[in-house]
Order: structure tokens, then C-alpha cells, then sequence
């Protein structure tokens, strides 16, 4: 049987104009995904079950386990947005500059994996936040360099299926990792280090999956091939292609209200009891799941492009039913599945339509510019809606969203590339 | 590396991890059954009858007892006048605890499911469940009104995994006359040097009652800083009234407020001091107490506060006179969230 192995067999070469767009005659059955993508995709779901261990009894330890009030983290949070927005952009350069990407993603991986064990060691405020902070970091570096392996490893035309896959599994990680950390929490009262230790030896398997199962392939630049230097990878924006994929994702970006408003909005509207309210990320989690895949597919077959933009429609719905006020019961079941549908098809879809948009060499630099620009976005558009809840309170700054999104989809929708 | 070669080595890096992971969970729990077994030279504690009601077993300090020992995290009952001494436990569990006039508020977590959950209960002076609501979060500050009539608790509200390590909290208010319930304080009206302040980042905690069963201090905290606000349950208002103020406790004579403050230039991870402010002169002084306290204090007379410190088992209770002279003494250890009743 022919496994489409990519391990070193550099992708066929075809021009990245080309590949932008998915082929619209697509045969009904796709060969098999990619080792490389399995791979990763494992190591993801590992490592998350492994990080949402830790987020999960996190606010627990601090109070119950150390009798600190956790309050002081939130003023640290717009700190770590802006150092991991830098941090992603020098892993994506520097893997591709270096030509290293399984080595970038490695440290990264292992700089979080080494992070667990410091928690047993960290018991005051600031020294928990240092730790948090380095986790991030690799967090940060890890994320560019492995999704240019994804897409590296991925046939073209599957690059939706394999960044669906991948996000899939590592949505179940996140499904898992709190699961687990309370149960060894029920098995172990207080059990805190117990917790943390395990989430540590989580994190070693995933790091060691990483170096076994992942090659670590070194792209030889051509003969006569710039190299990957800064300037070159910050004149990415002067291909059209990225320029416009990076542009919607901004435009988008800036009109997406963050999930924790989200999650506040629906319990406004529908007055779900406060104890369930730690429980609606997970619903949105678990459509993600659920859908990552198929949409994925759906995006090599009817375009990435058109399915970034549903996820963005599914968005808009999931805001036109808060905004109805209606008191149905199946109102916030309605909203967390277009939530997770959403970031289903838009989260690997955009990656996935990036990816065609970046020459190889400089794959990492180009996902990591798309992948900030719209956490950046995301971050301005969160304390644009925090004023604006302020200012008119939460409907009128959710119709406000609302109608930006609408018009910006309108927008994108005519950005498209010429030929389609 | 051969295909085999590596699956060899993800088996055995499986084994040993497992193994560590297992290892860790069981010590874990076992050393859970070893927190059940009481240490030579904690506390003496035996069960027997704990009451809230004024004047039932002369004066007296009830708290949640840390002590290693079948009574582990129970309610117990120690004399006023020999705090360090045997501890009679009541069999009712809570993480935060606060009483006054014969009624108590009790914030538990209640196994069950997969995820924790907690429960604001409302206790009469027998320690039976009067009413109770569902808390959204991890509790950590709880109150009752000196007269016994509201109750009001804080919880931490984490969560949502994609928000990171931003925490905030809620505060809620339940008037047991009325049977008026406020979910939370940010309902209210905020009003800053005079005009309504509205912010999407309004977070309130630490609540403390005056006698007239009506008016309340609290912390608000909006745009990184914290705030005093006095509240007015009748007016659903809040007025901002100072800075930099946190977890404020009314004397029992209503003249004055010890709080924790940071103080600039003291290490990051122990930033507050505790004062006391003079509501009439609104001049603030230093406790004697020169340890960071991340605690709500409580007073046993208009003379003394007392508030824990992270201790070897749990938390200890330490005293400090509470005009800003004397020094501190530790209560007792094992011990958090006492209330002083007679």
C-alpha cells in the first residue's frame, strides 16, 4: 500500500499561486493522511492534555491549595499577549531561517513540558506567573513552526483535511485534560502535585513523541535561493495572495468578540445558573471537535476561502441568536455549536489557505505574520468591545459587533483572488 | 532509527512515565488517608456539639478546623479565653466560614460529577441548612451582618481555558428577610466623585456589613487598581471612597475599617500591609503586623483583629492590637476563618 510518507521527499513543487486556491474537481476518495500530520496531531493532543491539567486545577490551587487570591494574574495577561505575539513571529523566522522547524517546535514543546515540574517548586504569586509566562513562551514558538510542518507534510490540495485533523485532536486534548486532572483530584484529595507531576510526565511523552515520530526535516534551500532573511520574510506582505488572507484575517479579527464575552453574553441572555458557566468553553470545545475534520475537508473541496468565511457567517449567527433574546432552552446549545463551528472553520482553514500563499522557505514566517496579525486583532477587538460594553452596555455593543462583522464578511468576500 | 527501534523506546518512556504518574497519585492519596490521622502535638479535637446562638457556651471562637485528624476542615468550637485548646468539632464542612448573631455562611464543595462545584449555605444557630445557593467559582470571602439578617460571599471565577489566567470575581448578597438575592454586586450602581461609573472590568470582593443591616463596605477593583466603596442595599449603590483598599473589616463600633493595602517598594509576592483607617478622620495607620496578609480580618472587640498566615498545616491565626501598637501573637494553628461569638 503507498502511504503518502513525506518524510524526506520535499512536497511537489508547484507554484504557490497555484496552490492558494483548492481545486474544485476533487476525486471522492483522498489518499491517507500524512504520518507527519498523525504525528503532530498526537503530540498536540498530548501536550494540551497536559497544559489544560494544569489551567484546569489551576484557580483551585491557588485558593484552596495555597490560600492566594489569584486576582493579580489578569494585570499580567495583556503582558503575555503582546511578548507572545514577538515569540511567535522569531519561532516562525527562525525556523525557517535555521531551516529547522521540527527543532524550533521541540523547544517549545519541551520549554512547556519543563514548565510542570517548576510548578511544584513555585508556591508564591509571582514566581507561579514566571512560570506561566515561560510556558507561554513555548507556547508561543511552537505554535508557527509546527503548522508549517502540517502544511509542509500535507499534499496541497488535503491541506484542509490535515489541519483539520490536527486541530481536532488537539481540541480533544482539551476535552481531556481537565477530565483527568479531576479525577486524580477526586482520587487524591488535594492532590495538587500529583496533578502537576503528572501533567509533567504528559508532557515528556508528547516531546518525546515529537522527536520519534516527526521528521525532522531540514529543507535545503535551492542554489539559488535568497536566503531567509528578516527583511525577506517582512516582504511576504508584497505577495497579493498573503496580503489579502492576512487582510481579512485582521478585518475579521478586529470584529470577533473574545469567548469569555461570549460565554457572559449567553448567560445574559438566557440566565444559565452559575454553576454551569465554567461548563460552556467545553461546549464550544466539543463542537470544534466534532467539526474541525469534516470542515476542513469541506475547505479543500469548496474552497478555504468560502468556508473561512461561513465559520465567520456561523459567527454572525451565533450573535444574531443572543441578540433575539429569545428564552428557548435550546438557545445556548444553538450558540456553542456555531461557536465551535466557527472556530472550526476558520482556525486550520486559514492556515491551511495561508500556507498556499507562502513559498516554502519561508513557511513558518508567513503562518506565524497571519496567525498574529490576528491574535492581534482578536486582542484590540476584546477591549474594544470591553469600552463599548461599557459605554451602551452588552446589547448595543453586541449589535455594534454584529453589524462590523457583517459588513466586514461582505468585504472579504469581494477581496477575492482573480480566477475565482 | 528503525520504526521498531523507536516504538521501543515510546513503550518503555510510557512505562516509566506511567509508572512516576502513578506513583505521584498514590502518595497523593495516601498522603490524604495520613491528613486523616492526627499528628502528635496538633490540636485536641472531639466531636461534639458546636451552637452559633448568642449567649450558648459563653464567649467563644468558632472556625474551620485545619488540624490533620478525622475532623479535618469541620467547624469547631474553641473557648474566647483559651484558643490554643481542645477543639470541639461539629461534623459540618466548610472551606470559608463566617457567623454573627446565630447565623452562619458556610461555603462548601460539594463532590460529584467530574467537575468540582461549591455551595453558599446559610446555617441557623444549630448548624442546619436554612437555604443555599450554587456558586459559580473557588469561595473565598464569606460574611454575615452583625445583626444576623445578610449574608454576602465572593467566589474566584476562572474557567475558560481560552481566557487564560484571567480570573475575576463575583460577589453576592442575600437579604434573609426579604429573601432578596443579588447575584451579584456589579448590578449595582457605581458611583465615582459623584457621577454613575460603568466598566466592563468592575470586579467586587470582601464584603463587610455595618450594624444597621443595611450599609456595607467593600473592595471594587476596575482599571488595575482597587478601590473603598461604601454600599447601601436600600439606594442599590456603591460609592467610591478611597484607593488602593482591599478587604476591609468594620469594627464592631462602626468607627473604623482595618484593610490590607499594598504597599509600594515591599516584594511582589507579599505586597499588602495591613492599616486601619479612622472613618472620621479618614487617617489611615499601620498594623503592627509587618508580614504581607492576604486575609479578610476579623475583629474579636473594638481592640484586636485577628487573620490568618500560611502555616505548616494549613493556616495559623495570629492577633495584632488594632490601633497600630503592640505586636502580633499567634491564636492558634491549623485554623481559618474564625468568628467570634458571645
Amino acid at each position: 500500500m503507498y502511504v503518502a510518507d513525506s518524510r524526506g521527499t520535499p512536497a511537489p513543487a508547484v507554484a504557490p499561486e497555484t496552490q492558494a486556491v483548492a481545486p474544485g474537481t476533487s476525486p471522492g476518495r483522498r489518499a491517507a493522511l500524512a504520518p507527519t500530520v498523525l504525528a503532530l496531531g498526537t503530540v498536540s493532543l498530548i501536550t494540551d492534555v497536559s497544559s489544560e491539567m494544569v489551567t484546569a486545577v489551576l484557580p483551585l490551587y491557588l485558593v484552596a491549595g495555597l490560600g492566594l487570591t489569584p486576582l493579580g494574574f489578569g494585570l499580567l495577561d495583556g503582558v503575555y499577549n503582546g511578548v507572545s505575539a514577538l515569540v511567535r513571529l522569531t519561532g516562525g523566522h527562525l525556523g525557517d531561517r535555521l531551516g529547522r522547524h521540527k527543532a524550533l517546535a521541540g523547544i517549545g514543546y519541551g520549554l512547556s513540558a519543563l514548565c510542570k515540574p517548576l510548578l511544584l517548586l513555585a508556591h508564591t504569586l509571582p514566581a507561579i506567573g514566571a512560570v506561566l509566562a515561560l510556558d507561554r513562551t513555548g507556547k508561543g514558538l511552537r505554535t508557527a513552526p509546527r503548522d508549517a510542518l502540517i502544511s509542509l507534510a500535507a499534499a496541497p490540495e488535503d491541506r484542509g483535511r490535515a489541519f483539520g485533523v490536527h486541530r481536532a485532536m488537539d481540541t480533544a486534548g482539551a476535552l481531556v485534560g481537565p477530565l483527568l486532572a479531576f479525577l486524580i483530584l477526586r482520587g487524591a484529595a488535594d492532590g495538587y502535585d500529583a496533578v502537576f507531576t503528572v501533567s509533567a510526565c504528559v508532557a515528556a511523552l508528547g516531546v518525546l513523541v515529537l522527536m520519534l515520530f516527526v521528521p525532522g526535516r531540514r529543507t535545503e534551500p535551492a542554489p539559488d535561493a535568497a536566503p531567509v532573511s528578516l527583511r525577506a520574510s517582512l516582504g511576504l506582505l508584497r505577495r497579493r495572495d498573503l496580503r489579502r488572507t492576512a487582510l481579512c484575517a485582521l478585518l475579521l479579527g478586529l470584529c470577533t468578540v473574545s469567548d469569555a464575552f461570549v460565554f457572559l453574553l449567553l448567560q445574559k441572555a438566557t440566565g444559565i445558573a452559575d454553576r454551569w458557566f465554567a461548563l460552556l468553553p467545553l461546549g464550544t470545545a466539543a463542537a470544534f471537535f466534532l467539526l474541525a475534520m469534516p470542515l476542513g475537508r469541506l475547505a479543500d473541496r469548496a474552497g478555504r476561502r468560502r468556508v473561512f468565511l461561513g465559520g465567520h457567517l456561523a459567527l454572525l449567527l451565533a450573535y444574531a441568536l443572543l441578540l433575539t433574546g429569545a428564552q428557548h432552552p435550546a438557545l445556548p446549545y444553538a450558540v456553542l455549536l456555531l461557536h465551535g463551528a466557527f472556530y472550526a472553520a476558520t482556525d486550520g482553514v486559514l492556515m491551511a489557505e495561508a500556507a498556499g500563499a507562502v513559498p516554502e522557505e519561508h513557511r513558518g514566517g508567513g503562518l506565524a505574520l497571519v496567525q498574529t496579525g490576528q491574535a492581534l486583532a482578536r486582542f484590540a477587538a476584546s477591549l474594544g468591545f470591553g469600552a463599548a460594553w461599557t459605554v451602551w452596555g452588552a446589547r448595543p455593543a453586541l449589535a455594534v459587533a454584529a453589524v462590523l462583522l457583517a459588513v466586514a464578511v461582505a468585504g472579504c468576500a469581494r477581496l477575492r483572488p482573480d480566477g475565482t | 532509527m528503525t520504526l521498531q527501534r523507536r516504538i521501543l523506546i515510546l513503550v518503555t518512556a510510557v512505562v516509566l512515565l506511567a509508572a512516576v504518574g502513578v506513583i505521584a497519585v498514590v502518595r497523593a492519596g495516601s498522603r490524604a488517608d495520613e491528613k486523616d490521622q492526627a499528628r502528635p502535638g496538633g490540636p485536641q479535637v472531639t466531636q461534639g456539639t458546636v451552637s452559633l446562638a448568642p449567649g450558648d457556651g459563653g464567649r467563644r471562637m468558632v472556625f474551620r478546623n485545619m488540624a490533620w485528624g478525622p475532623h479535618r476542615d469541620e467547624l469547631a468550637s474553641v473557648p474566647a479565653g483559651a484558643p490554643d485548646g481542645p477543639r470541639t468539632a461539629s461534623g459540618v464542612k466548610c472551606l470559608r466560614f463566617h457567623a454573627a448573631a446565630g447565623t452562619g455562611i458556610c461555603l462548601r464543595s460539594d463532590k460529584g460529577g467530574v467537575q468540582e462545584s461549591y455551595r453558599a449555605v446559610v446555617l441557623d444557630a444549630g448548624l442546619r441548612e436554612v437555604t443555599s445557593r450554587p456558586l459559580a467559582g473557588i469561595p473565598t470571602r464569606a460574611r454575615v451582618s452583625p445583626g444576623g439578617h445578610l449574608v454576602a460571599w465572593t467566589v474566584f471565577v476562572g474557567g475558560d481555558s481560552y481566557a487564560g489566567t484571567n480570573f475575576s470575581t463575583r460577589t453576592s448578597l442575600l437579604d434573609l428577610r426579604t429573601g432578596k438575592y443579588d447575584a451579584s454586586l456589579e448590578d449595582f450602581t457605581v458611583l465615582m466623585d459623584g457621577k454613575a461609573y460603568r466598566n466592563a472590568d468592575v470586579n467586587f470582593w470582601g464584603v463587610t456589613f455595618a450594624a444597621d443591616e443595611k450599609t456595607f463596605y467593600a473592595t471594587l477593583a476596575t482599571g488595575g487598581r482597587t478601590h473603598l466603596v461604601r454600599g447601601d442595599l436600600g439606594e442599590r449603590t456603591v460609592t467610591v471612597l478611597r484607593e488602593n483598599l482591599e478587604c476591609p473589616s468594620l469594627s464592631p463600633d462602626g468607627t473604623r475599617l482595618v484593610f490590607k493595602k499594598r504597599v509600594p517598594g515591599l516584594p511582589e509576592d507579599a505586597p499588602w500591609r495591613l492599616y486601619v483607617l479612622d472613618l472620621a478622620s479618614m487617617k489611615e495607620t499601620p498594623l503592627a503586623e509587618e508580614r504581607s496578609v492576604d486575609d479578610q480580618v476579623v475583629w474579636t472587640d473594638d481592640r484586636t483583629v485577628v487573620y490568618s498566615l500560611p502555616g505548616d498545616f494549613g493556616a495559623d491565626l495570629y492577633s495584632v492590637p488594632a490601633d497600630g501598637s503592640g505586636a502580633p501573637a499567634r491564636v492558634t494553628a491549623s485554623a481559618l476563618a474564625p468568628a467570634f461569638l458571645g
